[in-house]
């Protein structure tokens, strides 16, 4: 008597094969998606209350980052310029324009402006700025070509992988001195060797960068 | 059977207790500019009350009141910051034609005009401090002893535009 199909083998198989192959996939999937802009906002442009480019102010103008970013060099957070750091030029150009509305009516109320915010860290993640730009490690190294960006966006993905990427060998992303806010700066074919030499200069030492402490405390 | 009842309910909301984002990524504190509806403005970035005293304000005071030594140090970090805060309407060399003066910008007065040749340094001090005319302070983006490292690099800007190189040709041969 015959029980089964003659296709009842294959199915079998198949089915032992997904078995095998399911949780794999299912990791891989995850693992995907975690690394997605679905989930680290990578390359999302955000909508903001004044279309503010940094595409004219840094290419176009050629403002230095810290012109508006004051404590980047001193504190944790870059800092995000008061509506009076705005109103310096604005005050005197594009007065008119329907554009800046709000930033003039945030200096006339003395209500700051709510710009939404393109970087987020976890709340369990310490980050500081200071450190970073004294080592060596650009502006446009995490945050992208910024001058190239008409409306903010995140660059890089943010990641824990990202982060550790560079705490474990940081010589290859390092910059001169003069170099830290450049945004134009691109690196040199010697990259690797100079890197060697920057890292040596600066002290930085890998041995306790990536100890958990450093980043979650 | 009631207690059981009552037994089982307490263990389920115990359990549901446990639902929720535990990643810890969203905590219960403000972060830096964040929204904050516990203040008035809504915002956590709030005004000092008026009459606090922050520790080392003394000092601060006192880096105003005394310009440090003038050295090589002094002057690079005056360049620098000159360089950033400055020369988007002084110019880079200080003739008051910088990026912003090109779009529109009230021209500032040249540093090379013989009045701000004879201007003395506190009046620069002053006029980065509180403004003048159509600019800003810039109190709160540079600190006092950047002041007076940004006038010492004033000082060497207007030097450079006033020697006279027939008169000194050695100093020719310094230049690049």
């Amino acid at each position: 008597m015959q029980l089964f199909r003659p296709g009842a083998n294959t199915i079998a198989t198949l089915a032992i094969a997904a078995i095998g192959a399911a949780p794999v996939l299912a990791v891989g999937l995850s693992y995907e998606v975690m690394r997605s802009p679905y989930v680290t906002n990578q390359n999302i442009t955000r909508n903001q209350p004044v279309p503010f480019s940094h595409e004219h102010h840094v290419s176009g103008l050629g403002l230095d980052c810290r012109y508006c970013h004051t404590s980047v060099e001193k504190a944790r957070f870059a800092g995000m310029p008061p509506t009076e750091t705005c109103m310096t030029c604005h005050s005197q150009i594009w007065t008119n324009a329907q554009m800046l509305a709000p930033v003039r009516e945030s200096l006339a109320r003395s209500k700051p402006m709510a710009w939404t915010r393109v970087h987020r860290l976890p709340d369990y993640v310490y980050f500081d700025h200071s450190v970073h730009v004294a080592k060596g490690v650009g502006c446009t190294t995490c945050h992208g070509d910024v001058g190239q960006m008409r409306l903010m966006r995140q660059a890089a993905p943010l990641t824990m992988q990202w982060c550790l990427d560079c705490h474990r060998n940081p010589a290859p992303y390092l910059r001169p001195r003069e170099a830290v806010f450049d945004p134009k700066w691109r690196p040199p074919k010697d990259r690797a060797e100079i890197g060697a030499k920057l890292a040596a200069g600066y002290h930085i030492k890998t041995d306790h960068l990536t100890d958990c402490t450093i980043c979650h405390r | 059977m009631t207690m059981r009842r009552l037994a089982c309910l307490t263990m389920l909301l115990a359990a549901l207790g446990g639902c929720g984002d535990h990643s810890m990524s969203q905590q219960n504190r403000y972060g830096t500019f964040s929204k904050a509806p516990l203040f008035r403005d809504g915002t956590e970035a709030q005004s000092l009350p008026k009459g606090t005293v922050a520790q080392g304000d003394l000092a601060r005071a006192r880096q105003i009141t005394t310009p440090p030594a003038v050295d090589m140090a002094l002057l690079s970090r005056g360049r620098e910051r000159y360089d950033i805060y400055c020369s988007p309407c002084h110019g880079l060399s200080g003739h008051g034609d910088g990026m912003i003066v090109q779009r529109g910008f009230p021209a500032p007065p040249s540093y090379h005009s013989a009045r701000l040749r004879a201007a003395d340094a506190r009046h620069i001090f002053d006029v980065i401090t509180n403004g003048y005319g159509t600019m800003y302070s810039y109190a709160a983006r540079i600190e006092p002893r950047d002041r007076w490292a940004i006038i010492a690099y004033i000082r060497a800007l207007q030097q450079s535009q006033q020697t006279d190189m027939a008169a000194a040709p050695q100093l020719r041969s310094k230049l690049p």
